[in-house]
Formats: C-alpha cells, sequence, structure tokens
C-alpha cells in the first residue's frame, strides 16, 4: 500500500467516523465531541507552529482570544451576522499574529516562549481593561437570534455538531496538503536545523512569519467558532490556560503529527471532564501529564504509533 | 572574477580573525583555501556566505557587491556552501534533504532529476528513502555535498568535506571534485593536504588571518614560508 | 492630604514592595544565572511559603511571633529542599534542556497550585504579624517661613513593615556573602560560568544545580512569609510575584544579583507610586509589554548570550 493512500485511509477513515458518530452518540457526548473538535482545530493550528516548524509558543490564547472578540465584539456591539463576525474573527487573528510574529520572531529558544507568553498576558489584560466593551471576566452571550447563520440555527446541537465537524474537516485537511506541500517542507526543515535551512537559500524569518501566522489564523477561526456554536465570549479564554492547553492536547496527542492534536485534545478533554466531577482542583491532572510527558513520552501517543508502526505517519 | 574580497576584514573582540584580505577566484577553477587551525579560514568563509558580519572590507559575486546580502539571498544568486560539521535533517529522507536543496532553483520535474543526478554523483542513489539520520557518518558527509551539488551553483564552497571520511571515500570524493572541475567554481576548505595537492588547481594559505601565500599545488609546496607556518609544523 | 506625604506613603509602601520583590525575584535570577533555564513554577514556590507560613503558625499558636519565628526559619528550608526534589526527580531527567524544563516547570505550577487548593482550600487566611506597632510619620510644613514638623493624620507606617525592608535586606547581603565568599558560592559561580569547565574540574554539576533550584525557591518562600502578615495567603496568589520577577530579572539583566536588586528597587517603588495615578491593570499591561518589547529589542540583556 502507498504511503498516500495508508495517510487517506487514515485521516479520512477519522473523518467518516466523526461524521457517522452523530447519529449514534448520546446527547451529552454529542455535545463534547462537538466541543473537541473545535478545541482540536485550535490544537492544529497550534501544531503547524509547534510540530511542523519548532516554534513553542506559550501565548498562543491571544490568537484564539482574538478569533473569538473580533467575532463576539462584532455582533454585540456591531450587529453584525454570523459570517461577517466570523470573518471579523478570522482577519483579527491574522493581523494579531502578524505583529506578535515580526516582533517575536527577532527571538529565539527560551525568549521567544517568554515574549509570546507576555504579549498573550498583555492581551489578557487588556481584555479586563476594556471592560466597558468586553464585560472583563464576566464576559458576554451570544443570543440564539444571533447565532442563525443563513438560516441555520447554529444553537441547535445536530447544526453546532456539524458546524465543528467542517471546521475540523477544514483544518485537518488543509494542513495535511500543507505539510505535504513544498512549503511544509521547508518548515520541517526550519524546525530540524534552521541554520541549514537558510544556507540552502531560505528566507527562514519570511516562512517562520507565514507560519505563525498560519497557525494564529487557523487558532483564531477555532476560537471565533467556539465563541459562536456555544454563544459565550470570556476573559478566561485569552488567559495563561488557554495558551497552556493546546500545548499539552499537541504533547499529549503527538506534536507534529496531523491526527495528534485531536488524539490529545479527545482524550485530555475527558480526564478533565472525568476529574472536574470528583474535584475542582482538576488542572491537577493537566500538571500531571505534562510532568509526565516531558519525562517519558515527549513524543506523544501519535509519535508512539509512528515509532512503532508506521514510520510513514504525516 | 566570479567571486571576489576587497580589504575584507572581521575582528572578534579586538581580535584580528581575518584581516584586510584581497582574494580572486576565477570562473571554472577549483580553488583550495589551507591554513592552521585559527587561521580564519572559516571566518572567512562565513564573510564570503553572509553567515558573519565583516568589520569593514566588501565582497563582490559576479560583478556586484553582495557584502549587505543576507545570507539566503547571497545563496540564491548561486552560491552553495556545505556545513564542516554535518548537519543534514536528520528526519527527513536523503531524498527530501536532496529536494529541498534543488528546489530554490527549480520547480516540478527538475527538482527530482537533479536531486537524482546529484545522489548518483555521491554515490548515495540506493539510499533515498532511508531517513539521513541513519546514515553512517562518511554519507552524512557525501549527503551534505549532494545537497551542494543539487543546488547546480556557479561557485559550490566546500567546508572541510573529507573530514572523517574513510579512505576509500576521501578516494571517491577527489574523483567527483576532478569530475566537476570546469563544471563548476569550487572552493575547498581542507586540512588534509594529499586531497589538496590532488584535488586543487591553485591554493590559497591562510595564516593569522591574513593571506600568506597563493599558487599552483607546486608552488605551495616550495614555498619556504608556507612550511614554516604550516607545513613543517604540522 | 497634600500630595507630598501622600507620596511619602507610596514610596515606603513601594520599598516594602521591592523588599520582597528582590528576595523573590533573586531567587529566579540566581536559578536562570546558574541552570540557564527559567522556572516558571517560581511563584507557586512563593505561593507555597505564604500557605505553609499559615499552617505552621496557626500550628504552634501562643504568642504569634513565636510561631512566626518557627515559619521563617522552616518553611524556605521545607520549601527549597520540596523544590531541590523536584529538580533531581524531574528537571535533571529532561538534562535541564531549556525548552522541556520550562513545559516540565509549568507542569509543576499546576500541581503545586491545584494540590494546595485540594487540601488548603480556595480561601485567604491572615497570618498575624509578630510586632505591629504603628508609627506615625512627621512631614514638614512651612509657617510663617520657618519650617515645622508635625504629623499630618494617616500617615503612618507599621513597624512590622520596616522590619520587612530590614530582614530582606539582611538576606540578600547574607546571599551576597554566600555566593562571594564561601565554598558553594564559588561552585556555583564556577558553574554558572562554564558548565562543561566545571564539570571537567570534578565538581557536582547535577548536587550544584539542586542546590541552587533550592535555594532559588527557598528565597522566594522567605519572601512569601515576610509578606504574608500583610498580605493574607491564598492558592492562586503565585500569579503576581512571578511576572514581577520575570520583569525584574530581565529588566536587571541575566543572572546579575546587583542588577536585579537595583531592578526590584525601581520596579517595587514605582508600582507602589505608579498605582497611586493609574489602574493596576493598566501598570500590568505597560509592564508586560515591556518586558516582551525589551526581550525583543534587546535580546543580549537576558538571554542573548545562549543564541549558538
Amino acid at each position: 500500500m502507498s504511503e498516500g493512500l495508508k495517510s487517506a485511509l487514515v485521516h479520512g477513515g477519522l473523518l467518516v467516523v466523526l461524521f457517522g458518530l452523530q447519529f449514534v452518540l448520546p446527547a451529552y457526548h454529542h455535545g463534547n465531541l462537538a466541543r473537541i473538535m473545535v478545541l482540536a482545530s485550535y490544537a492544529i493550528g497550534f501544531n503547524v507552529l509547534f510540530g511542523y516548524t519548532g516554534l513553542l509558543s506559550l501565548g498562543h490564547a491571544l490568537f484564539f482570544a482574538a478569533g473569538m472578540y473580533g467575532m463576539g465584539l462584532s455582533v454585540e456591539h456591531l450587529g453584525a451576522a454570523p459570517a461577517p463576525a466570523l470573518l471579523a474573527g478570522v482577519v483579527a487573528g491574522l493581523l494579531v499574529s502578524g505583529v506578535i510574529g515580526v516582533l517575536a520572531l527577532r527571538t529565539s529558544g527560551v525568549a521567544f516562549m517568554i515574549v509570546t507568553l507576555m504579549f498573550a498576558q498583555a492581551g489578557y489584560l487588556t481584555v479586563l481593561y476594556a471592560g466597558a466593551y468586553t464585560r472583563g471576566d464576566e464576559g458576554f452571550v451570544v443570543q440564539q437570534a444571533q447565532r442563525v447563520m443563513m438560516g441555520v440555527d447554529l444553537s441547535d446541537p445536530s447544526h453546532r455538531y456539524f458546524a465543528g465537524f467542517t471546521l475540523f474537516a477544514i483544518c485537518l485537511i488543509a494542513t495535511l496538503w500543507l505539510v505535504r506541500s513544498p512549503f511544509g517542507k521547508v518548515l520541517i526543515a526550519i524546525r530540524e536545523n534552521e541554520d541549514r535551512a537558510t544556507m540552502l537559500g531560505y528566507d527562514v524569518f519570511a516562512r517562520k512569519l507565514a507560519a505563525v501566522m498560519i497557525s494564529g489564523t487557523i487558532s483564531a477561526m477555532a476560537g471565533a467558532v467556539y465563541g459562536l456554536l456555544f454563544g459565550y465570549v470570556g476573559a478566561s479564554f485569552a488567559s495563561v490556560q488557554y495558551s497552556i492547553f493546546p500545548l499539552l492536547w499537541v504533547l499529549l496527542g503527538g506534536a507534529g503529527t496531523i491526527v495528534g492534536p485531536f488524539i490529545g485534545t479527545l482524550f485530555m478533554f475527558y480526564l478533565i471532564d472525568l476529574s472536574s466531577q470528583v474535584t475542582t482542583a482538576y488542572m491537577l491532572i493537566a500538571g500531571i501529564v505534562l510532568v509526565a510527558l516531558t519525562l517519558f513520552a515527549p513524543q506523544g501517543l501519535a509519535g508512539m504509533l509512528r515509532k512503532r508502526i508506521w514510520r510513514g505517519l504525516p | 572574477m566570479l567571486l571576489s574580497t576587497r580589504g575584507l576584514s572581521k575582528q572578534f573582540a579586538g581580535l584580528h580573525a581575518v584581516e584586510n584580505v584581497d582574494f580572486d577566484l576565477p570562473e571554472g577553477q577549483v580553488h583550495a583555501l589551507i591554513g592552521p587551525n585559527g587561521a580564519g579560514k572559516t571566518t572567512f568563509v562565513g564573510l564570503l556566505c553572509g553567515r558573519i558580519a565583516p568589520t569593514s572590507g566588501s565582497v563582490w559575486f559576479d560583478g556586484r557587491d553582495i557584502s549587505h546580502l543576507p545570507a539566503h539571498k547571497r545563496i540564491n544568486l548561486g552560491i552553495a556552501y556545505t556545513f564542516q560539521i554535518t548537519s543534514v535533517f536528520a528526519n527527513l529522507s536523503v531524498a527530501e534533504n536532496v529536494e529541498l536543496a534543488a528546489r530554490r532553483g527549480m520547480r516540478g520535474r527538475a527538482v527530482q532529476r537533479a536531486s537524482q543526478q546529484a545522489l548518483a554523483q555521491v554515490g548515495l542513489a540506493d539510499r533515498q528513502e532511508q531517513n539521513a539520520g541513519y546514515l553512517s557518518y562518511g554519507h552524512q558527509r557525501l549527503l551534505e555535498i549532494a545537497m551542494g551539488l543539487a543546488q547546480q551553483p556557479r561557485l559550490l564552497i566546500l567546508d572541510e568535506p573529507t573530514q572523517g571520511l574513510a579512505d576509500r571515500e576521501v578516494e571517491g570524493f577527489i574523483e567527483l571534485v576532478r569530475g566537476l572541475a570546469g563544471a563548476m567554481t569550487i572552493l575547498l576548505i581542507e586540512h588534509n593536504m594529499p586531497v589538496v595537492m590532488r584535488a586543487a588547481e591553485q591554493i590559497t594559505v591562510l595564516n593569522s588571518g591574513r593571506i600568506l601565500a597563493q599558487g599552483s599545488p607546486g608552488d605551495i609546496r616550495a614555498d619556504r614560508a608556507v612550511q614554516s607556518a604550516y607545513l613543517g609544523t604540522g | 492630604m497634600e500630595i507630598g506625604p501622600y507620596l511619602m506613603l507610596a514610596s515606603l509602601e513601594g520599598a516594602v514592595t521591592a523588599a520582597v520583590l528582590a528576595l523573590t525575584a533573586v531567587g529566579l535570577s540566581l536559578v536562570f544565572g546558574v541552570m540557564r533555564v527559567v522556572n516558571v513554577a517560581h511563584g507557586e514556590f512563593f505561593m507555597l511559603g505564604a500557605v505553609l507560613a499559615w499552617w505552621v503558625t496557626s500550628l504552634i499558636g501562643g504568642h504569634p511571633a513565636l510561631g512566626f519565628a518557627v515559619a521563617l526559619l522552616s518553611v524556605p528550608v521545607l520549601v527549597g529542599l520540596l523544590a531541590a526534589a523536584a529538580d533531581m526527580t524531574v528537571l535533571k531527567r529532561v538534562s535541564h534542556d531549556p525548552e522541556r524544563t520550562i513545559v516540565a516547570t509549568i507542569g509543576i505550577l499546576y500541581i503545586l497550585q491545584q494540590v494546595t487548593l485540594m487540601t488548603y482550600g480556595p480561601d485567604a487566611r491572615p497570618v498575624v504579624p509578630p510586632f505591629n506597632a504603628r508609627l506615625a510619620l512627621p512631614w514638614v510644613e512651612f509657617v510663617g517661613g520657618r519650617p515645622q514638623l508635625y504629623w499630618p493624620w494617616g500617615l503612618s507606617t507599621t513597624s512590622y513593615k520596616l522590619a520587612v525592608i530590614g530582614a530582606a535586606t539582611l538576606v540578600l547581603i547574607g546571599v551576597w556573602l554566600g555566593m562571594t565568599r564561601t565554598r558553594a558560592g564559588l561552585l556555583m559561580r564556577a558553574t554558572q560560568m562554564d558548565r562543561d569547565m566545571a564539570l571537567a574540574f570534578g565538581i557536582p554539576v547535577e548536587r550544584v544545580y539542586a542546590l541552587v533550584f533550592g535555594l532559588g525557591a527557598g528565597l522566594a518562600a522567605m519572601a512569601a512569609v515576610l509578606i504574608v502578615p500583610i498580605q493574607q495567603a491564598h492558592y492562586l496568589m503565585g500569579g503576581d510575584p512571578l511576572l514581577l520577577s520575570f520583569i525584574v530579572v530581565i529588566i536587571g539583566g541575566l543572572g546579575s544579583l546587583p542588577g536585579t536588586v537595583v531592578a526590584a528597587i525601581l520596579i517595587g517603588l514605582s508600582d507602589g507610586i505608579i498605582s497611586v495615578f493609574f489602574s493596576p491593570t493598566l501598570a500590568k499591561i505597560l509592564a508586560t509589554l515591556l518586558v516582551a518589547l525589551v526581550l525583543v529589542f534587546r535580546p543580549q540583556g537576558l538571554f542573548g548570550e545562549r543564541r549558538t
């Protein structure tokens, strides 16, 4: 079986299963999975930068929130319809990631991590500071009437599932295509050895900037869709925790794999969901998983698959 | 002249690593740059490629002042550089490594053709699907050279290409360079004197950041100053 | 109150902040300087110091000064031991790789914080200061062209706050002497300068790392014990000291103890004074942006030397 066919089977198979699950899942898990697919899209965005370009950002919540607030504020204050509001969110993500990219990419390694963390923290504080528009910590609800897109009511669970599935499928297929394209190969080359990539004649800065913007824009798209589907926009989505989450999901699932972000998000979502039924200190699980992954399995679940079973897993 | 430098100097914290070097490399020549450890060879090549910014002086390529171009733009003018320390992309296949190198100058089928050819030239054609990281050290060195060749450069800079190669592999390398002579200009930075004497048409000797001598292998062998500075001690 | 006495009060409060901040930041700076890693869990060791201080004082009872003295001596040691254990079990196993260490310390951050939430709970709890005499402060006014001292209403501090400043100064001098005059300090400085060379000379680098990591966390805990009678202990209190320490270390320059102390005094004082005029949120926004921009445009300041 050729590598291309195998890849089509694995990723196509995942999409078919996810599509089919909506007809059989009980309501509770149906709702969870809709959420997971949107969050996994966020993780896919993060993975483009972390897994494929080798840049570890600790401030992706800024992009997620840029999309969410770009969408939410234009609905709330400009009375925008869902479609243009989503577009506003995506454009906000594109702009914010462009600016952050230009600044943060002047640094590398640990400094890059701290700089992105600080910018995201400034963004979070700005959301709080601009409480007159954002309602700060409390956030605001996107009303059911404001969530009807081209006649489809996105607050309806089955529509919501399908919208989440569509977003996820688009992100999955787009990144699969991206990492197999010549551009994607250059990103991987930068991850493997930046100096060598420069000395092959590649403008490494420009390509890293493009990677930040692609990653930021996908994250923003996920943020915008999340706000629209679940009808709530709040400052917690801009907090450090939401910068750590995609790192956690991607590390757990397997950085630099296409299915990894989904696997990681799925596992972590249910781990936290189950533990929050027992204790309010559910983030303990996140801490333990982070430490355990760094110690024992830096390649994550899909990374282990790649090592043991199929080396060509994209 | 394909490549020239005028008054090229680099100081590190007051230390002259390269001092006032005027260097000319005519098109088509195989030229070796030798000198004892710390003579400034690596710094000099870094200045040529744009990896290091000069303190003063200029670098000219094909009649154009490239002193202020960043490294990647110099490469795109037709300079290829192979690393002294092997730095192939370990997690990509051999073919992908070479294709990444080839893709800067060409598109589509030509990329595959160029990379196949380059791999055949260094004798790695049968290892295309392997991960580069799994290659033996000697083969990684050859892959480095293949990446240089695949760019079809006008100037190929080889930084210590035979370091760590087995004798048989060194022989192959000398054959390869001789075969390329005339087709492209080659600047060879080398420690291994027998390789230099057999492969190069012209030799430049650097010592303490300055050009000590220049000439054919025969001239250099006969040069007293070179003998005392370099050959005699090492 | 007129602006003069008001500013004096703000500066005094700022000096207390500066003293505590200097201790916390020197801990972070030491870890970064010697080990070349960023400890994101630093704020949680601070928090742990405060929470343990509450626990120790409430356990001992009797005169508040007794419990507090025990806490001041034992809590930094406890926290330091815990941190050294974390270094040996976690950070050592990732070979103190800078990026993986950050991820690991993020994990440690959540573990410490959430375990505190599970055991200590979500409440903020006070610690009674060992002594707390009110000291009224004089101000100068001009009566008929002649200066005259008077005691404006509300212009006062407490003996405890002054003691915090004094204690922090003493500890910092102690750290300075320890680094420059003792054998342990010499080993740390040697490791800081060149890890491989230190290894070659037979310095037990791994043990030095554990010691430094413990010492860094211990200093944060010490700062927290000092401040907890003024501020109360809460499981989420680690965020602000972490952020402020980052700012101080980045502005003060890599691993430089004097630079860190100067920056802490600057930031501490201006924090006190700025918050008189600006909203604290705006001040924090500006501070975080400042840190980011310093790193972007002056990378040689803190992390620049690490580029290879």
